[in-house]
């Protein structure tokens, strides 16, 4: 069947089973528009920023198991799109991107709109490629699906020049790629496996460590079942967090920076550490060179070799997709039929339950001013724990990843590599796409929520009843926090002068907005506005200005040397 | 420590950026960089010499291999391997330099391929070392021009890099 360019780029995008395309028009993908225009399996999503169609791909991938599909136009719209498209890259999230290119014979001559979209995102994309021939862009979109899905996730952008939209050709979608350069490892090597499960029986102080790959993996029931069939400890990462429930008593909260004190002790003493989808960052284990001191055995399961070894080195790398490995490990471990040392284990739990008698989480309540953590907290009760939360970044993703305990994976969606102010709401447009009927909950900030503020329209035009939660202490929080903390209490810049009044704002856009003052009011304000089923509602609490993030590990220090509170200062 | 990594991959338009751009962005470091098509034209090989400990030349590989459009990587370096580079050299070549600079190219078994009254251009083939030696050998000031290809390298004996 002979279509144009156009009419194949969506018949890939219905043979994908794209439901929703986040995107903007513009002069170079006008006839990929004209096309969407006429048929209603893909339904188009418009944004108000290009960068937030990126993130509102991102977040519906985040929070299902598909691939995000955003469209953009040339030039300006693909620059736009780049934070989105970063952010999605450092979390390894797939999203395929479309993007319009000036006419082929234009290309190079700095045309209307034109920039090298291909060379801008080259560094921040799992994969590109520019289109030039009208017969390439079925096994292109093809391709960038695949690219994107399999492996360690990632965006893919697919850069097509208008005139090759207007081109025709034969149509055929193609069943499946074969692609000699790009075959990535799914199952674990076996042998590793033994010795992995071999390394964990023989453990006296175990600890798993569990990153975004099992949530990216699907992993989470293999993860708890291991977990809880050798009864180890566990930490989540920011980006794993619901790998494994948060309220189960085998978690210990979250590592690293502002990981919990029983966190970080396991993870530097423990003589067997499973890492499993997770890469030793800097916000996990701080300096790598104090992290090494303590000896421990590391058991590493990555899918992407290049993570393995790379921060901290390693005794048994793993190589594989989490849930396959980890469907491997439960199979050899249940064939053994042994468990491990359960007195070494108590004495090990013992030694934990110390760390835990810390309290690192405890902060001091008030009748006075609103704590944040208060209203993190307030937010889990209201929504019984099973909202899906977005986040800017900040201190108030900072409280929510550690005072909301989520159960469930893909239900926590936040910038953790890049560390992107203003995907907040983008991300809980995109989750409330995916999730129609569910609780949607935006934490943030009234300087991240700044940063995207313009997508209020958005959910207005489609309806989306989302609950914004911004904790508003008039300052770049965690800006603020590190000021006072090493820079003698200068505010360079960081207080956030001239708000604007956010309830007005929200009934500007034709929301309900709510100011909230009193720590009285937050359990209302939240039950009132999870109450109404059809509304945005943006509720302002104003919170404690001076409250810190706690426990904090700073920049380049190491695991277990952390500030407590305010008097460890 | 210095190593010679070698890569096949596929023979696209941006795939050299693309392993460029990984070594600019990483922070590594690129001694020279060689890319031509292979016998089989979809398919290019590539030598890259670099410096790194060890570790850094690990994850080198690694990045390498995760880039969609390569193929396959090896670091030559790790086993016997034969490492070539050539060199075009024009000199000037008047009186007695004329004869002295003769010789010299039959030394170090090159060859003058273009002559004109006052010049020669010679061409020299060989490792890196080898061509160093040959520039320290003649007289500084005789050099008009240099181009060198940068390394290629292959394996020895049954050490084969192909799909």
């Amino acid at each position: 069947m002979v279509l144009t360019g156009a009419e194949i780029v969506i018949r890939c995008l219905q043979e994908e089973k794209v439901e929703y395309l986040f995107g903007y028009p513009g002069g170079a993908v006008l006839h990929i528009y004209d096309e969407l225009f006429k048929q209603e399996k893909v339904r188009h999503v418009l944004v108000r920023h290009e960068q937030a169609a990126v993130h509102a791909a991102d977040a519906y991938a985040r929070s299902t198991e598909k691939v995000g599909c955003a469209l953009v136009t040339s030039g300006p719209g693909v620059t736009n799109a780049v934070t989105g498209i970063a952010t999605a890259y450092m979390d390894s999230i797939p999203v395929v991107i479309i993007s319009g290119q000036v006419p082929t014979g234009a290309i190079g001559q700095d045309a209307f709109q034109e920039v090298d979209s291909v060379g801008i995102t080259r560094p921040c994309v799992k994969h590109n490629m520019l289109i030039k021939d009208v017969r390439d862009i079925a096994a292109a979109i093809k391709k960038a699906f695949h690219i994107a899905a399999t492996g360690r996730p990632g965006p893919v952008l697919v850069d097509i020049p208008k005139d090759v939209t207007a081109q025709k050709c034969d149509f055929s979608y193609p069943k499946s790629v074969a692609m000699r350069s790009y075959n990535p490892v799914i199952k674990g090597h076996t042998g590793q496996i033994k010795k992995a499960v071999q390394l964990m029986l023989d453990a006296k102080r175990p600890m798993v460590y569990a990153g975004g790959g099992v949530i990216l993996s699907d992993a989470a029931d293999r993860l708890t079942k291991l977990v809880k069939a050798l009864g180890f400890p566990i930490t989540n990462t920011l980006m794993g967090l619901g790998g494994f429930p948060g309220t189960d008593p085998q978690s210990l909260g979250m590592p690293g920076m502002h990981g919990t004190y029983e966190a970080n002790m396991s993870m530097q003493y423990c003589d067997v550490l499973i890492a499993v989808g997770a890469r030793f960052d800097d916000r996990v284990i701080g300096d790598p060179a104090h992290f090494a001191q303590v000896a421990r055995k590391i058991i590493h399961i990555d899918i992407d070799p290049s993570s393995i070894s790379k921060r901290v080195k390693v005794d048994v790398p793993i190589v594989g997709n989490v849930g396959d490995v980890l469907d491997e490990m439960i199979r050899q471990l249940e064939a053994t039929g042994e468990r491990p040392d359960a007195e070494a284990l108590g004495t090990w739990w013992k030694q934990i339950d110390e760390w835990r008698a810390r309290d690192c989480m405890k902060y001091k309540n008030s009748d006075e001013i609103i704590k944040p953590q208060f209203v993190i907290q307030k937010l889990w009760e209201v929504t019984k724990g099973d909202a899906f939360v977005t986040s800017d970044v900040g201190q108030h993703q900072m409280w929510a990843a550690q005072y909301y305990k989520f159960d469930k994976p893909r239900r926590w969606l936040n910038s953790g590599g890049l560390g992107t102010m203003g995907v907040g709401m983008p991300y809980a447009m995109g989750c409330q796409f995916a999730h129609p009927g569910s609780p949607v909950a935006c934490v943030t900030g009234e300087a991240s929520i700044q940063m995207c503020i313009q997508e209020l329209s958005t959910c207005k035009q489609y309806r989306l009843p989302i609950k914004i939660v911004n904790l508003n202490n008039r300052y770049l929080g965690m800006v603020r926090q590190w000021q006072e903390f090493f820079h003698g209490n200068r505010y360079s810049e960081s207080y956030m002068d001239s708000l604007p009044n956010f309830a007005k704002l929200a009934e500007a856009y034709g929301h309900v907005g709510l100011e909230i003052d009193k720590p009285g009011d937050v359990e209302g304000a939240l039950r009132e506005a999870f109450k109404r089923k059809t509304d945005l509602v943006f509720l302002d609490f104003k919170i404690d200005q001076t409250e810190n993030v706690y426990p904090m590990v700073q920049g380049g220090k190491g695991l277990t040397e952390m500030i407590l509170s305010s008097e460890d200062l | 420590m210095r190593h010679v990594i070698s890569l096949l991959l596929e023979n696209e338009a941006g795939a050299l950026s693309r392993v460029s751009n990984m070594f600019s962005a990483r922070g590594y470091n690129i001694e020279s960089l060689t890319v031509a098509p292979t016998e089989d034209p979809s398919m290019s090989r590539m030598t890259i010499v670099s410096i790194g400990s060890d570790d850094v030349v690990e994850q080198i590989t690694k990045q390498l291999n995760k880039l969609v459009e390569v193929v396959k990587v090896v670091d030559l370096s790790e086993a016997a391997h034969i490492e070539r580079e050539l060199m075009l050299i024009k000199v000037r070549a008047t009186g007695k330099d004329r004869e002295e600079m003769k010789r010299m190219a039959d030394i170090f078994r090159g060859r003058i391929v273009d002559v004109t009254e006052s010049t020669y251009v010679m061409e020299l083939t060989g490792s890196a070392t080898k061509l160093d030696s040959f520039i320290e050998a003649i007289d500084r000031s005789l050099i008009l021009e240099t181009v060198r290809t940068g390394v290629s390298g292959i394996g020895r004996g049954d050490r084969i890099l192909r799909i």
